[in-house]
């Protein structure tokens, strides 16, 4: 016998989602639905524009990854039109995305994650000595003594008696899924607040470089900021003073990366251990298209310190190319997504996609088209699309990027694996799971800080070098542009892949198709009824109670969704489940 | 409800002294572009007040409304949802998820009824039922009148929700519509841009714990402490503009000295905002200041109204340093934005008779 679970809205996300898993008696997840629940029509609003205009449009696909849409944006429309940037455009713009990996990680870890595995309630009981212990024994971190401790269960305590309990009202505290003692739930609590305070640091880099932060500024052919250190007028461009503000920011994020964020992760992944669920497809096709080029107009592998490339069916030993342009890998599906094609038995490849929506639910669905109470995954269930890569859903994401780094032996993403692995005494096979996603992450964070520095440094050689070009105009005009152009632009945004696909028509936007990591995460169902990373992960989890979707969300959580992206996941039938290929 | 937490209870439980909380308040009062005698009133409530609940539903929208909300430096976005308000509801950042954060949102509106604040990010779509939007298998106009139904005020946070922004840019494919469209019977205050500066926001939001009261708005409906300047009258650019001296191409040598954007399309002449005053992210810079233009986002219908690097008509570029150009440049720009400008003046020119708290603000309008 089985039940099924609805959980909508799912929260602590970016957009409109909704689950709904099939349970049997034993509270043991047999089949997962993931459902978008929300379209905003961008792609069809782009076309018609000017394309040096589209960065501002893309961008606001998504908020919580400000920057990373605009620059793929960019990138797409530089690649039709054949531009060439300068130097220090490529390094600032590294600069921004690396700004945005440290943030988007660090605030997806403290506030969209951490009560997953944190009882803020238990805190409350916990001994402010005992934490001040734990810390100290965990990390140098400064703010460690039981005063500052018990200062902060004490503002925690008058918060909760206070009878207004805010963002933790009617959350699952006390269920048996939280493993973690007081004194460990207080250390991330005061984390929490910390990484709170802290994040809005970080994007400082983005106001220096692009005006401000969410939605910073970017530029087709360049940075709009221009590099001045001696000359007349310096004060109104990138100078001294700005320098030495993104440097210092750098160093704060190193330091609370590696000092607090890392820490934390570990402490609290080891009374985790024996939760191994979650890994879905992730242990058998992923995928990363490689982002932070080393050198400008480089976007070959070997220029891209992130990795590239694509694992099918678990094999380590082969790591597959990609190719954005061929019309036979990247396709999107529709037979399960609120839209139309002409033939939803065939995919499309972005550059000829169509989205043209057509909202109909399945005809099992139960309720009525405004009050749906429980979807029909035979049917229509998604405003997501169904991509797929030469035929096979992927999983993309901080995990799929260092498990194609580990295998490609490169030891920046080995030799950090290896070690958490060989400091939590866990085999290599416990990556695949939520915590595998969530911990890789973490790795990235400290990964993505530490580049900063390093690009940084690249920056000032390049200064002192003499180059101060931040842009190239010689095609700004639309008059130097050929009559039709086609562009594909790529980033590893920080919850993955990230492809835009440009078609120019006599200077404007003639289509424009965003492929991005969450449509490939929480893909619903293909033509052959493979399912997506999101449904896979979720298939096999036991929940502690059948009414409190507490692992659910966690391991929906350790892939970071961001809907407003891509969103539309929805589950299937319970005989489809037979048809799913991938464990 | 017992053991009150006011915000000055959890400043003095964190070890923050009388002395520093009073600075807090002065700080905070003057954000909000207060005079010296308001800082009592600050200080009052502060030490008073239980928190207000709030309810922040998301429709369609981005998030960069939320993400710019936390990035608030006075007051912290810790000490808003700890001290401040109840953020009971806030499908971003609550724990609960599913039916127990739709359990949320009821027991708020019934316990707190006319009581509690709806702040809106993003909008609600109307075509195909509003099923472009879905929260807990319904529309989110549905979850959308039940909230302001018995709310005191609506908050629209942002372009989409004040003016459609980005989703309802043409063709509008799901007829994304703005709040105050939508609710017709409760006080909403706009508060666009995308996003709104962080403090532009916690100072709204403070402002109407504080006193208890709507912060003044303009024909617009937008608070008028920070929506009633162009950025153009405010640009720490301007002389260049009057000087005549300006970027004529990305990366040039005006570029590199910090000339006038407007001829690489700059909207500041047009755009009514803080960032040339509050400025972004502590006050860290703006976009002009970061040598790219503004491209207008907290101005109705900025997607379509013109290309964002394409130079603003009627706007008359002065030849050498003529001061007095300013006010020509002003009506010149009016011209440009049309009707909703000329009700704006409209409304400012009432707000002088009124004689309430006038300021400076209204000049040039």
């Amino acid at each position: 016998m089985t039940t099924r679970l609805v959980v909508d809205p799912v929260t602590r996300i970016e957009g409109h989602m909704r689950v709904e898993v099939d349970l049997d008696e034993n509270n043991m997840i047999t089949n997962a639905v993931s459902s978008g629940t929300m379209w905003r029509g961008l792609e069809v609003i782009l076309k018609g524009r000017d394309p040096r205009d589209a960065w501002a449009f893309a961008q606001r696909i998504c908020g919580v990854c400000t920057g990373t849409h605009a620059l793929t944006s960019i990138r797409s429309v530089e690649d039709a039109l054949d531009i060439q940037i300068p130097e220090n455009a490529n390094i600032i713009r590294n600069i921004m995305q690396l700004t945005l990996y440290v943030h988007d990680h660090l605030v997806h870890f403290y506030h969209l994650h951490a009560l997953d595995w944190v009882d803020v309630i238990s805190a409350l009981k916990a001994d402010p000595k005992a934490t001040s212990e734990l810390a100290q024994s965990i990390s140098s971190w400064g703010k460690s003594s039981p005063g500052y401790f018990n200062e902060v269960q004490q503002r925690m305590k008058t918060f909760v008696e206070s009878g207004q309990l805010g963002l933790f009202m009617n959350g699952y505290w006390g269920s048996p899924a939280y493993k973690l003692p007081p004194e460990a739930n207080l250390l991330a609590v005061a984390h929490y607040l910390e990484a709170l305070d802290f994040q809005k640091e970080i994007v400082k880099i983005h106001t220096v470089f692009g005006g401000k932060n969410p939605h910073p500024n970017w530029l087709v052919g360049g940075m709009a900021c221009a590099i001045n250190v001696d000359d007349t007028g310096a004060v109104g461009a990138v100078n001294m003073e700005r320098l030495n503000l993104v440097s210092s920011v750098i160093d704060q994020c190193i330091e609370f990366v590696d000092k607090v964020y890392v820490p934390d992760l570990k402490a609290i992944a080891s009374f985790y251990k024996d939760w191994t669920y979650g890994g879905g497809i992730a242990s058998q096709n992923i995928m990363s298209y490689g982002d932070i080029p080393d050198y400008a107009n480089n976007y070959e592998a070997n220029s891209l310190l992130l990795p590239r490339g694509a694992i099918i069916n678990g094999n380590l030993n082969e790591i597959h190319e990609i190719d954005l342009r061929n019309p036979e890998e990247i396709q999107e599906y529709v037979p399960h997504s609120w839209y139309k094609y002409p033939d939803e038995t065939k995919g499309l490849h972005p550059w000829d996609g169509i989205t043209e929506p057509n909202f109909e639910l399945g005809k099992n669905t139960k309720g009525t088209k405004t009050h749906i109470e429980e979807l029909d995954e035979g049917g229509k269930y998604s405003w997501i699309k169904a991509p797929r890569w030469r035929g096979h859903a992927m999983e993309v994401g901080p995990l799929s990027r260092y498990i194609i780094g580990y295998a490609q032996n490169n030891p920046e993403f080995k030799e950090p694996t290896d070690k958490l692995l060989r400091d939590l005494d866990l085999p290599f096979d416990a990556l695949f799971s939520s915590l595998g996603r969530t911990a890789a992450r973490g790795l990235e964070a400290s990964w993505a800080a530490h580049k900063m520095k390093y690009f940084y440094n690249k920056l000032i050689a390049n200064i002192k070098s003499g180059d101060l070009a931040t842009a190239n105009t010689q095609k700004w005009e639309p008059d130097t542009w050929p009559k039709e152009a086609k562009g594909v632009g790529f980033t590893e945004a920080p919850r993955g892949a990230l492809g835009h696909w440009i078609v120019i028509k006599d200077t404007k936007i003639d289509n424009y198709q965003a492929v991005v990591p969450t449509t490939w995460n929480a893909s619903p169902r293909d033509p052959e009824g493979q399912i997506g990373a999101y449904e896979s992960s979720l298939l096999n989890t036991p929940l502690a109670k059948a009414d409190e979707p507490l692992e659910i969300l966690r391991t929906l959580h350790s892939f970071d969704p961001c809907l407003a992206c891509s969103t539309h996941i929805m589950s299937p039938e319970k005989e489809e489940l037979v048809s799913v290929k991938v464990r | 409800m017992s053991n009150k937490d006011t915000f000055f209870n959890a400043m003095q439980s964190r070890g923050v002294s009388r002395r520093d909380f009073l600075k807090f308040c002065t700080v905070t009062a003057a954000t909000m572009g207060l005079s010296a005698s308001a800082v009592a009133q600050v200080v009052e409530a502060m030490e008073t007040k239980t928190r207000i609940p709030v309810l922040w539903i998301h429709g369609l929208e981005c998030t960069c409304c939320s993400e710019s909300f936390i990035r608030s430096g006075h007051p912290l976005a810790t000490d808003v949802v700890l001290s401040m308000i109840s953020l009971d509801y806030d499908d971003t950042l609550m724990a609960a998820a599913g039916h127990q954060a739709e359990a949320c949102l009821d027991e708020i509106i019934e316990k707190y009824k006319g009581n509690y604040i709806v702040a809106v990010e993003g909008n609600p779509p109307l075509n195909e039922d509003g099923m472009y939007c879905i929260i807990g298998g319904k529309p989110f106009t549905h979850q959308l009148h039940k909230a302001a139904e018995h709310a005191k005020a609506v908050i629209a946070w942002g372009s989409c929700a004040s003016s459609g922004c980005v989703q309802a840019a043409k063709p509008n494919p799901t007829q994304a519509t703005p709040v105050h469209k939508v609710i017709l019977d409760k006080p909403v205050i706009r508060v666009p841009g995308c996003p709104p500066i962080a403090d532009v926001m916690t100072g709204v939001l403070t402002y109407m714990l504080t006193f208890d009261r709507l912060p003044e708005l303009d024909s617009q409906r937008r608070p008028k402490m920070f929506y009633s300047q162009r950025i153009h009258d405010k640009c720490y650019r301007r002389p260049h503009f009057d000087a005549g001296q300006f970027v004529e191409s990305w990366d040039d040598e005006g570029a590199r000295k910090g000339y006038c954007l407007y001829k690489m399309g700059c909207k500041g002449p047009t755009t009514y905002n803080a960032c040339s005053t509050v400025g972004w992210n502590d006050g860290v810079s703006f976009p002009i200041q970061s040598g790219h233009g503004c491209i207008g986002c907290s101005e109705d219908d900025f997607w379509d109204k013109q290309p964002f690097y394409e130079r603003l008509s009627n706007v008359e570029i002065p030849q050498f340093g003529v001061e007095a150009n300013a006010d020509k440049i002003g009506m010149a720009a009016a011209g440009v934005v049309g009707v909703g400008i000329a009700a704006h003046a409209v409304a400012s020119a009432v707000k002088h008779s009124s004689a309430k708290s006038t300021t400076k603000e209204d000049k040039g309008e």
